[in-house]
């Protein structure tokens, strides 16, 4: 019979597809991540370092609020929490700002902070040339330390937005590999 | 397509390798007849609608007060996502696989499936996969109990131990239903009958050729999150744990990813029975075959550019938020085109009221209050309001049950005879529909009221101010419940030969399609000539 053979043509056609869907789904996820860090969404784009074009100059006709807010993730027990609370800035100005952490686990501990910002329509104007929550952190028992963020407001930000939040969640992340030596640039240990 | 059938010799008249079935649980176990699978199917998924119907009760009763009534809160959890993922996996897919089996070789004029062993194969991958996950229930820690979207972490950092027994349970019920769907898809491309072109297949076979597709696009994509859940559990990474530069909102990326489609494979094989179903009590042919044919394809397609619309309050951009909800409207476009064919289909037939046009009718009739509901839903503005409420129960549980479960039943009636040979009581049919009629819109038509007024899916408890309308879902959880017994009494009656004897070929005088043709019961094999369609 003929139909025998083309069965197992077909079998194997539709077989291959569906190992392709199953490749295709984890191909989801550098595509997330593209997306993501290409829109400047989901806080993706806060993660990694932002480069200040040359010419950039300061709108001193608008000004933005910028709320800082931080919560910890699960039972963390860390103190964390924004040396401001909020400031004003002008689109294209470069500000530094801290975030105070003390390690109260009772011992040493990896933590790697979660940017995110809202309304997710503004993530992409809010840039950061350095922060703590590139790299991972390391904490001894006990250590305090205020922990830096530079940033800018991208100035072709929208008109209408008047307001931003940028919030952290810090992790507990020892349970994962270390990505880096201990880095401490930019902190302040106390 | 009313196609004038040549069939030359009615089989069974002469046959010199016909055999009938094996005796006993070996015939169950071994067989490879498309028919006896499609049986299989079909009682699996009776008797998994009994269990996931008792946890629907237990979820009832325990949302009859306020407080505590039955069940603690926990086991509450573990009660919805058992109801959910057993209803959805292991009632609705496999009875539709079940219908599948039974008839796409039948109306295409083919002797068997193209792959009789494999079709053995992905019918007794099931009962292991449920076994597994209904033993979870038994186990000393929490069976699974975070709903049956699992978003993580719930099911990941903070997954029962018993989350692992369910990851496996979810990879082989994906590998039956991968190996189910091939098999269906390379039986309608290469087993057709000469002359049963593609654009004269009936309805039913057209919608399981793009439920076919769906499936097999997306069942891997479910394995594959399952396997990443599996890997953040076990394995320390961190797909979807941000604390490891993970995502969270990506497991629900992922997940939507495979669950839009999933709830179109739901509903398309039962859009596939209404246009069997209507024409034949109608008297009439199907309107607008070929935008009805279109209409499927279409929303099968559509059906993978739309899963954001189930995450519009996680945080979604703007512009995502407006693409996805035009997308997500657009979907009524072809889902209106079939409602209107069916109702242009009935304009000016002569009806007649037997049961499976009743559920056709339910289901033509209350589909749409789900429907509409879900364009409501679609809104992101509204969407706000409606997320996470019970709103959202009573829009998926129309769809699903007036929708997926009665093209479910209107099949069974529609084509139980000719299976068996036997009619069944019209009496207890019609009662069947009317319980479960009056039962299901006194279950979940409060519930849109309730979730408009702010009571959250999930929650084993509620405000006081809820406690009447949930007293009325529940009695109506009740009535809906006794209805099914009366299919299971009636299913079980025409299954042990009781009941009117069936001798026309043509069970129905309005029926159309090639399993008309064959004797009634239907043999044990059939179109072992392919007959010829012109």
């Amino acid at each position: 019979m003929t139909t025998k053979k083309s069965h197992k043509r077909l079998t194997l056609i539709l077989g291959c597809g569906v190992l392709f869907m199953f490749g295709f789904c984890y191909m989801l996820i550098p595509l997330y991540e593209l997306v993501c860090k290409k829109e400047g969404i989901n806080g993706k784009g806060a993660s990694s370092a932002a480069v200040i074009q040359s010419g950039m100059t300061v709108d001193h006709s608008r000004v933005i609020k910028v709320d800082f807010s931080t919560s910890l993730h699960a039972n963390l027990k860390f103190k964390f929490i924004p040396l401001e609370r909020h400031i004003t800035i002008h689109p294209g100005e470069t500000k530094l700002i801290y975030f105070y952490a003390e390690n109260q686990t009772g011992h040493e501990i990896t933590a790697q902070a979660v940017p995110s910002i809202t309304p997710s329509d503004a993530a992409k104007y809010l840039k950061k040339t350095q922060c703590f929550c590139f790299t991972q952190q390391y904490f001894f028992k006990k250590e305090k330390a205020d922990m830096p963020v530079y940033f800018f407001i991208d100035p072709s930000v929208p008109k209408e937005i008047k307001e931003i939040t940028l919030s952290y969640t810090l992790f507990d992340a020892s349970a994962f590999p270390k990505k880096q030596a201990r880095v401490t640039q930019g902190r302040i240990d106390l | 397509m009313s196609e004038a059938i040549h069939h030359a010799h009615h089989s069974g008249a002469h046959d010199d390798h016909h055999h009938g079935p094996e005796k006993g649980f070996k015939r169950w176990l071994f067989t490879t007849n498309h028919k006896d699978i499609g049986t299989l199917y079909l009682v699996f998924s009776l008797i998994m609608l009994f269990v996931a119907g008792f946890m629907a009760l237990l979820i009832r009763i325990e949302l009859f007060e306020p407080g505590k009534v039955l069940l603690s809160p926990e086991t509450f959890n573990q009660m919805t996502t058992m109801h959910g993922l057993i209803m959805v996996f292991g009632v609705i897919m496999p009875a539709l696989a079940g219908f599948a089996n039974w008839l796409i070789p039948m109306m295409i004029g083919a002797p068997d499936m193209a792959l009789p062993r494999l079709n053995n194969w992905s019918f007794w991958l099931l009962p292991f996969a449920f076994s597994m996950l209904l033993s979870t229930l038994f186990m000393s820690g929490p069976s699974p109990d975070f709903g049956w979207t699992f978003y993580a972490p719930l099911s990941t950092t903070y997954g029962p131990q018993s989350t692992d027994f369910f990851i496996f349970s979810i990879h082989m019920m994906g590998a039956s239903s991968i190996l189910a769907s091939l098999n269906i898809v390379v039986t309608i491309f290469n087993m057709r009958a000469p002359g049963m072109h593609f654009m004269k297949m009936p309805l039913f076979v057209w919608a399981w050729l793009s439920t076919g597709f769906l499936l097999l696009a997306v069942m891997p994509v479910l394995a594959g999150c399952v396997t990443m859940m599996l890997m953040d559990r076990h394995f320390h990474t961190s797909f979807f744990n941000a604390a490891g530069g993970g995502d969270p909102v990506l497991f629900q990326h992922v997940f939507w990813f495979f669950g839009h489609p999933e709830v179109y494979i739901l509903i398309l094989p039962g859009f596939g029975i209404i246009s069997e179903v209507i024409p034949a009590f109608s008297r009439k042919k199907l309107f607008g075959y070929a935008a009805m044919v279109y209409a499927t394809a279409g929303i099968a397609i559509v059906g993978f550019v739309v899963w954001m619309h189930h995450m519009f309050t996680t945080g979604a951009p703007y512009f995502a938020q407006l693409y996805f909800m035009y997308a997500t409207m657009l979907v009524a476009v072809p889902t209106g085109i079939k409602v209107f064919n069916w109702l242009a289909t009935i304009f000016k037939g002569s009806i007649t009221f037997e049961t499976p046009m009743l559920f056709a009718l339910g289901f033509l009739v209350m589909f749409t209050i789900g429907g509409l509901s879900g364009v409501m839903l679609s809104l992101v503005p509204a969407d706000y309001q409606y997320r996470g409420s019970y709103f959202v129960v009573a829009h998926f549980h129309y769809v699903l049950v007036t929708g997926s479960l009665f093209t479910i039943f209107a099949g069974v009636y529609y084509w139980l005879p000719k299976w068996t040979g036997r009619m069944y009581s019209e009496t207890l049919g019609q009662f069947h529909f009317w319980l479960s009629v009056i039962g299901m819109n006194l279950t979940f038509f409060p519930m849109h009221f309730l979730g408009l007024a702010g009571m959250p899916r999930r929650i084993p408890d509620y405000a006081i101010q809820f406690t009447d309308f949930n007293q009325i879902a529940t009695i109506g959880a009740f009535i809906f419940a006794i209805g099914q017994l009366f299919f299971l009494y009636v299913v079980i009656q025409a299954c042990r030969h009781k009941g009117k004897r069936v001798v026309e070929d043509k069970v129905w005088e309005g029926a159309h399609g090639l399993e008309w043709t064959l004797p009634t019961p239907v043999p044990y094999h059939t179109f072992e000539t392919a007959p010829v369609v012109h």
